[in-house]
């Protein structure tokens, strides 16, 4: 039974790996890294690893990806003009280049000489993989990169903000080009700046009062 | 199933979803297949855990997830930034930053 899902499984990850590299819309790319996404998480079911194929599907299949289609429709998942793809000379290139590396890989994990790679696995306490047992490990022995970690999502977010952000926020220097300095976060800013407002057009009037300012300082 | 059927898994995966980097010019795409690459490797630690029956492998694993939902979130700000300002969406068109 466990050989049959293996096997079901692991053509629904290959499937979609392929489909995300082939297919021309990237709408449907992101739907064929949601297939490849569930059938990841079945092979880590088989694999023992409930919470983390549990955090795969929650995650991954449904944040990540919500966050993508998005973008895609945001940005047009049309066919872009000219990116029809590097040519026939480009696609041989990157055919052999992945082939070289998928033969590399195998000589570097099937050839490894490990013993214990051909049996299914040491044997296993009860409780493993489980939310409980992995919470514990994060919470004692890998507390210092579970910190490290959160703090890597504060400033990811924080940069995604600033990259993102609608108007209002980088003054225009007048030749085009968005600066930013930090004196901007020193300066005190009009009311109703960082509010809702200003994502609703009053963030207008914000900017004209600013450029106003920047013209009165003296550079 | 033994460990080696799905390291080999793994292999295949990391193998297209470097030849997608290679081939695909829609970064979007291209954030896609770092995607497959990054789960490649996740399903690598997953199975060497389950071969030593230690659950460090596991917490790497939720740890490189956490990775990539960060590059993620810059790399599509990066992309919505270009849109707005009229970019092309190519990864051909983006010259500037060859230094």
């Amino acid at each position: 039974m466990s050989v049959l899902l293996f096997f079901i499984a692991a053509f629904g990850t290959l499937a979609g790996a392929i489909g995300v590299i082939s297919l021309k819309d990237p709408f449907h790319s992101v739907l064929a890294l949601v297939v490849h996404l569930i059938s990841l998480a079945v092979l880590f079911l088989l694999l023992r690893a409930e919470f983390v194929a549990a955090a795969q599907v929650v995650v991954y299949a449904g944040a990540v990806m919500v966050l993508y289609v998005f973008v895609v429709s945001y940005v047009g998942g049309q066919n872009l003009p000219g990116a029809q793809g590097p040519g026939r000379a480009g696609t041989l290139g990157a055919f052999a280049c992945g082939l070289a590396l998928a033969v590399e890989l195998f000589i570097a994990l099937l050839g490894s000489g490990l013993q214990a790679i051909g049996t299914s696995g040491a044997h296993i306490a009860a409780g493993f993989g489980t939310p409980k047992a992995i919470g514990a490990l994060l919470l004692t022995k890998f507390l210092a990169p579970f910190e490290i970690a959160s703090y890597l999502l504060l400033v990811a977010a924080v940069g995604a903000v600033m990259l993102a952000r609608r108007r209002g926020g980088l003054d225009d220097d007048g030749d085009g080009r968005p600066t930013i300095s930090a004196m901007d976060f020193m300066r005190p800013r009009p009311f109703g700046t960082g509010t809702m407002a200003e994502g609703f057009g009053h963030g207008e009037t914000l900017s004209a009062t600013r450029s106003a300012e920047r013209q009165e300082r003296p550079t | 199933m033994s460990i080696a059927w799905y390291l080999a898994v793994s292999a295949l995966i990391f193998a297209i979803g470097a030849g997608g980097v290679l081939v695909r010019r829609n970064p979007l795409v291209v954030l896609l297949c770092l995607e497959l690459m990054l789960n490649a490797a996740n399903l690598a630690l997953v199975a060497f855990s389950r071969m030593w029956g230690n659950g460090a492998g596991q917490v790497f694993a939720l740890i490189v997830m956490v990775v990539a939902a960060c590059e993620v979130t810059v790399g599509l700000g990066v992309i919505v930034a270009m849109h707005r300002h009229r970019l092309p969406v190519d990864l051909d068109a983006m010259r500037e930053l060859q230094g």
